[in-house]
């Protein structure tokens, strides 16, 4: 087979080409999906930390698993392609002269269109669950049900800051989830353009300034979570991080506590109109200055 | 040609490629960046203590930027010159004293939340002599605000009325000022940015470019060494 | 023919230079640029300071850049043809096409002049862009901030990722397309012999704009520019700005003046069916180019209004919005892409038949996948934007437009792949660095399959899984072919051989460095890095020092290309035959440097230029007594 020197070759030996690279495939292919699918797909990040962080892992896994039979066929067609059909050493000798082969070309469109749909259609049901985690914008399709705590995430040059509308628009700059909660999260931003990514939770949104970006979390068990800044904003856009915590919900009380001590003496400015210079709780902020006076 | 003098020329062409080269790496190693200050640590009773005295001015001016109308941090050396040095060098679990004079009037914050004095010790800082647990953002002139260390603080503006503003930097205590006290501790070693979120920038739209996305002029580090 | 002093052996040395050549434009370019530059100060009543201007005088940055590349333009004598007309001199298509070696330092309308020259050009700039590679991996072998201020750091990555993007769209159809289609059609010309000197040396210019950006301070935003960020940047980026404009013009003539060859200009029996496949690969990315560059040149036009007059197109407290910058630059940035992707699927497919000696398989499906590519890269713009915000109803359009384009990249690799089959493969050098393309490629493509997937872009948008990925289907198959057509065609463009040793050295530590730098950061986007920032947490210090070692040794890798260019081309110049790879194509039928006027007489093709094994027949024949034909 490798390195022998071929005339033009009778159909039979075309026929166990093809045998011995479909086999060769089929074997690889059915052990290296199940050890790909089982023991590769649970170490995908981003974790189990949140729901969605299970469903982009489940996401992933399943895609992996596709992908598997597809990489174990186009490596084993180039190999053995490129070591059987090596020219022998000598002078320049043609191959044979075959153009086309209908029957090939309708297999592989059949396959590849099957592949991409599946995997179209496996996303979208995946997406339409609960958004995935990712920003749905202001008017989000895909809600889950139940109770959400909302909170809203503002991006600005360059530090995110969060406010809690169920503790009275409380504003603080530590994110502090309950633990086994959906989240609502509101992302916006009061400037340029941010992405508030919650790496373990599985939580991406950009943050654009005036307008309200939704995304769904349910959290799990306590935890910390890195947050960090995913959208190129300006000079410390790499340093805009900061770390959130999943704690339970008497934990959350305490902390929640804390926090209002904390915020009412600001709490006065806060509540006053945005014309004052104040900034009640709202979905979207369009701040002053817009420039620098003088 | 000759192959003599082909080589000449392609020693010349990579002489000179690499001369170029060294020219630009070196230039944008010091582009927009900042000298570094380290400032003296003092040993009391066991502790380290540093004293940090800064002022914050409305234009800094020809003699110490080729900006001259930028805003700026200084920091006052050892010998009592004031450099416009925004990476400092501070030692591990030490207690800082911070003042800060500000020269500069007020433009207002875009997150009002910012003007929480918050990280340092007591929640609250010194204006004037006075303690304050809250600024009016309205008021606010600048910030100090080191993310990574929870530190956030927004300095008072000088009236827009008062006698004898600054004008280029550096500034003398004769001109109208806030002063604004603190202390917060720092802990682990590392590198911590701060920076200024009051939108106190020339240009355009938000306020935030210029010398607020410049290292050496309203941001800097902290960098904290064992 | 020519209005300048042609030089003669009694031209005295000093005076040759004198005349619309590179030198005078680079003097009446500077000259222009003070033009502009005061003229604005001169309008807007600024303070003279050249770089205290603390108000940003925008327009004079445009204004004196504009200034400067129109100076550079006339002083390469672009507008004496247009005035010789307007005097009424006769018309003339032809300009210094045979001046030795100065030809290649002024305008020259010898589309193979102005492909060499396009080689040389871009390999510069491809070089400038790779040093940026090396100092931005140099930043991030420490887990924080430390070889570079952040701004700087910020204007290296943008400064590689623009010099990168806007001088490889032009990467194989400036110099291969320019130099070998009128070839591979039978013409002596390209449509537009002006029109394509401008394109290359529009683009030299706006290399120089970019490369000057950090004078001004830099750009912080990237080489996506997005908006809100964009307005509030330094002067440095009016640079990006004008540069991307000016490319954005450069790609829109050089794409209509490949179409308008292509359409017209084929000579006698060269059916559609018979093209070459490369001169279709070319066809379909000039029409991309044609359609998508003038929406870029739009959006970068709003954005500079936004930074000088003031507009709010992008600023939302003034009723304007960021997504209208977001979805216009991607409108333009997805079929941009795939005017980076589709020269190399076309080399692939034009090399391969050549080296494995067998017929190019599928060529209509070939050809089917090259113009699905280039018409589904419309509708797929919308996965960048995946999580920003927009409506929810639009995401799954948008993941099955992208999975689908996959099919007929698909059909590529199949046609590639069928071709090999049973063929007689040869490993020259030309045939390594496509068959690198199929591993890169198809790592790249995968990559882009899980990109395309919502929940899974939710985690890895932004993160260098992103980066890995275009990085791996444009570096790893776009550079890879590049290179492949540099080995293949050069020996045909100057005459001389490349040193296969060197060439192989090459190739090996290319692909085994490019690999090794990648496929790691596939990984550390999947844990959690992000993008454009030298600050990551201290788990992955040893990836990304694995990383950046790798780098440099890819850095290393090019710098042998290099020493074997120079070396072969300079030094040894040893001959090379016509044809060295045994090819069918009609480019290797001809001398190598190819004759000025290409043909001695035009050429009438009777088949495709893929019929190995079908016998000896050339694909193209000079009948005795068929007309010289025109110019």
């Amino acid at each position: 087979m490798a390195g022998q020197p071929s005339a033009a070759s009778p159909p039979a030996e075309s026929t166990s080409h093809g045998l011995r690279v479909v086999l060769a495939w089929l074997i690889l292919s059915a052990v290296a999906t199940p050890l790909v699918a089982i023991y590769v797909g649970p170490l995908i990040p981003p974790g189990n930390a949140s729901t969605q962080a299970t469903e982009q892992v489940f996401d992933n896994t399943w895609m992996l698993a596709v992908i598997t039979p597809v990489i174990c066929f186009l490596v084993v067609f180039f190999a053995y392609a490129l070591l059987s059909f090596r020219a022998a050493p000598g002078g320049v000798v043609d191959g044979p002269p075959l153009r086309n082969d209908s029957r090939v070309q309708v297999l592989w469109m059949i396959a590849t269109g099957l592949i991409v749909l599946f995997l179209a259609g496996f996303g979208t049901y995946e997406l339409l669950q609960n958004g995935a985690g990712g920003g749905q914008g202001p008017d989000p399709i895909a809600v889950p049900s139940g109770q959400k705590l909302q909170v809203q995430v503002i991006g600005q040059q360059w530090q995110f800051t969060y406010r809690y509308p169920s503790l009275g628009g409380l504003e603080s700059n530590q994110l502090v989830l309950p633990a086994h909660t959906y989240i609502e999260l509101n992302v916006t931003s009061l400037d340029a353009v941010h992405s508030f990514w919650a790496y373990e939770l599985g939580v991406k949104a950009d943050a654009n300034p005036g307008v309200n970006n939704v995304a769904y979390v349910q959290t799990k068990d306590p935890t910390t979570f890195h947050v960090r800044c995913a959208e190129l904003c300006g000079l410390w856009h790499p340093y805009m991080f900061n770390n959130g915590r999943v704690v339970d919900t008497s934990q959350f009380q305490k902390w929640a506590t804390q926090q209002e001590h904390l915020y009412a003496s600001i709490k006065p400015f806060m509540d006053k109109s945005e014309s004052d210079g104040g900034a009640p709780y709202s979905k979207t902020y369009f701040p002053q200055p817009d420039r620098r006076a003088g | 040609m000759r192959v003599g003098v082909k080589l000449l020329l392609v020693a010349v062409a990579v002489m000179a490629a690499g001369v170029v080269i060294g020219f630009y790496v070196s230039n944008l190693t010091t582009l927009a960046g900042s000298p570094t200050y380290s400032v003296p640590v003092h040993n009391v009773d066991g502790h380290k203590v540093v004293n940090l005295e800064l002022q914050t001015v409305a234009a800094v001016g020809p003699k110490l930027s080729p900006n001259p109308d930028w805003v700026s941090y200084l920091i006052k050396d050892q010998s009592g010159q004031w450099k416009r040095e925004t990476v400092w060098d501070l030692p591990a679990h030490a207690t800082v004293h911070v003042t800060i004079y500000n020269f500069d009037g007020a433009s207002g914050l875009r997150n009002p939340y910012l003007a929480r004095p918050q990280g340092m010790v007591g929640n609250r800082i010194m204006v004037d002599g006075k303690p304050t647990d809250a600024i009016d953002p309205n008021d606010a002139s600048h910030t100090f605000a080191v993310p990574a260390l929870g530190l956030i603080l927004a300095i008072p503006g000088v009236a827009d009325d008062a006698k004898n503003p600054c004008g280029y930097a550096p500034c003398a205590m004769s001109n109208a000022h806030r002063t604004i006290k603190f202390t917060f501790h720092t802990t682990t070693p590392g590198h911590f940015r701060w920076q200024c979120f009051v939108p106190c920038a020339a240009g355009w739209v938000y306020g935030f470019g210029g010398p607020m996305q410049t290292i050496g002029y309203m941001d800097g580090f902290l960098n904290v060494k064992a | 023919m020519s209005e300048t002093a042609v030089a003669g052996p009694r031209t005295p040395w000093w005076r040759r230079p004198i005349g619309f050549n590179l030198l005078t434009g680079i003097v009446l370019g500077i000259a222009g640029w003070y033009v502009g530059w005061f003229g604005a100060h001169a309008i807007s009543a600024e303070s003279l300071e050249y770089f205290g201007d603390t108000d940003y005088n925008e327009l004079s940055v445009y204004l004196a850049y504009l200034g400067g590349v129109i100076g550079f333009l006339v002083g390469l004598g672009f507008l004496n043809y247009p005035i010789a007309r307007l005097r009424g001199y006769p018309p003339s298509l032809r300009e210094k096409e045979t001046h030795g070696w100065t030809r290649y330092f002024g305008l020259c309308t010898d589309h193979k002049v102005v492909g060499i020259q396009y080689l040389w050009g871009i390999g510069l700039f491809f070089f400038i862009g790779g040093l940026n590679a090396m100092l931005i991996r140099t930043e991030q072998l420490s887990p924080h901030s430390q070889s570079f201020p952040m701004g700087t750091y910020l204007t290296l990555v943008g400064m590689h990722g623009t010099m990168m993007m806007g001088m490889m769209t032009s990467g194989i159809l400036g110099p291969f397309a320019n130099y070998f289609v009128p070839i591979m059609i039978g013409a002596r010309r390209m449509a537009f012999p002006r029109i394509e000197a401008l394109t290359f040396w529009i683009l030299m210019a706006a290399g120089g704009v970019l490369t000057t950006t950090i004078f001004f301070g830099g750009f912080p935003t990237g080489w996506t520019g997005y908006a809100p960020l964009q307005t509030q940047a330094n002067p440095g980026m009016d640079n990006y700005i004008l540069f991307f404009a000016l490319v954005g013009v450069s790609m829109t003539l050089l794409g209509l003046n490949m179409i308008a060859t292509i359409l017209t200009m084929r000579a006698p029996g060269l059916t559609w069916t018979r093209l070459p496949i490369f001169v279709w690969g070319v066809l379909s990315t000039a029409v991309l180019m044609v359609l998508a560059a003038p929406v870029l040149i739009a959006v970068l036009a709003m954005g500079a209004l936004d930074r000088t007059a003031q507009t709010s197109f992008f600023n939302a407290a003034a009723g304007g919005s960021n997504y209208l910058y977001q979805n216009l630059f991607w409108v333009f940035g997805h079929p941009e892409v795939y005017i980076l992707a589709l020269p190399g699927f076309a080399i692939v497919l034009e090399l391969l038949p050549v080296f494995s000696r067998k017929p190019l398989w599928g060529y209509r499906l070939a050809v089917a996948g090259l113009l699905g590519v280039s018409l589904l890269s419309w509708f797929v713009w919308q996965h960048h934007l995946f999580v920003s915000g927009i409506n929810g109803d639009l995401r799954p359009f948008y993941m099955l437009s992208t999975e689908l384009i996959s099919i007929p990249t698909g059909f590529t690799f199949l046609c590639g792949m069928m071709t090999l089959w049973r063929g007689r493969i040869r490993y020259s050098v030309p045939m390594l660095f496509c068959l690198a393309w199929f591993f890169n490629f198809l790592i790249g493509g995968l990559s882009g399959v899980f990109l395309s997937d919502v929940p899974s872009d939710v985690t890895t948008h932004g993160s260098f899984f992103s980066m890995a990925h275009f990085h791996y289907t444009i570096m790893g198959g776009l550079v890879f072919t590049f290179f492949a057509a540099i080995y293949y065609w050069v020996p045909k463009m100057t005459g001389w051989e490349l040193h296969e040793g060197l060439a192989k050295i090459h190739f090996w530590t290319m692909f085994i460095f490019f690999n090794s730098t990648f496929a790691p950061l596939l990984a550390a986007g999947f844990l959690g890095q992000s993008r454009r920032a030298p600050v990551y947490t201290g788990n992955l210090k040893f990836l990304n020092d694995w990383v950046s070692i790798s780098a440099y040794l890819l850095g290393i890798s090019m710098l042998i290309f290099l020493f074997n260019l120079v070396w072969s081309l300079a030094f040894v110049k040893k001959p090379a035959e016509a044809n060295p790879w045994a090819s069918r194509s009609i480019e290797f039928q001809l001398p190598s440097p190819v004759p000025v006027h290409n043909f001695d007489r035009i050429p009438v093709f009777s088949s495709d230029p893929y019929g190995y094994g079908e016998g000896p027949a050339p694909s193209y024949v000079v009948p005795a007594g068929a007309p010289a034909g025109r110019d």
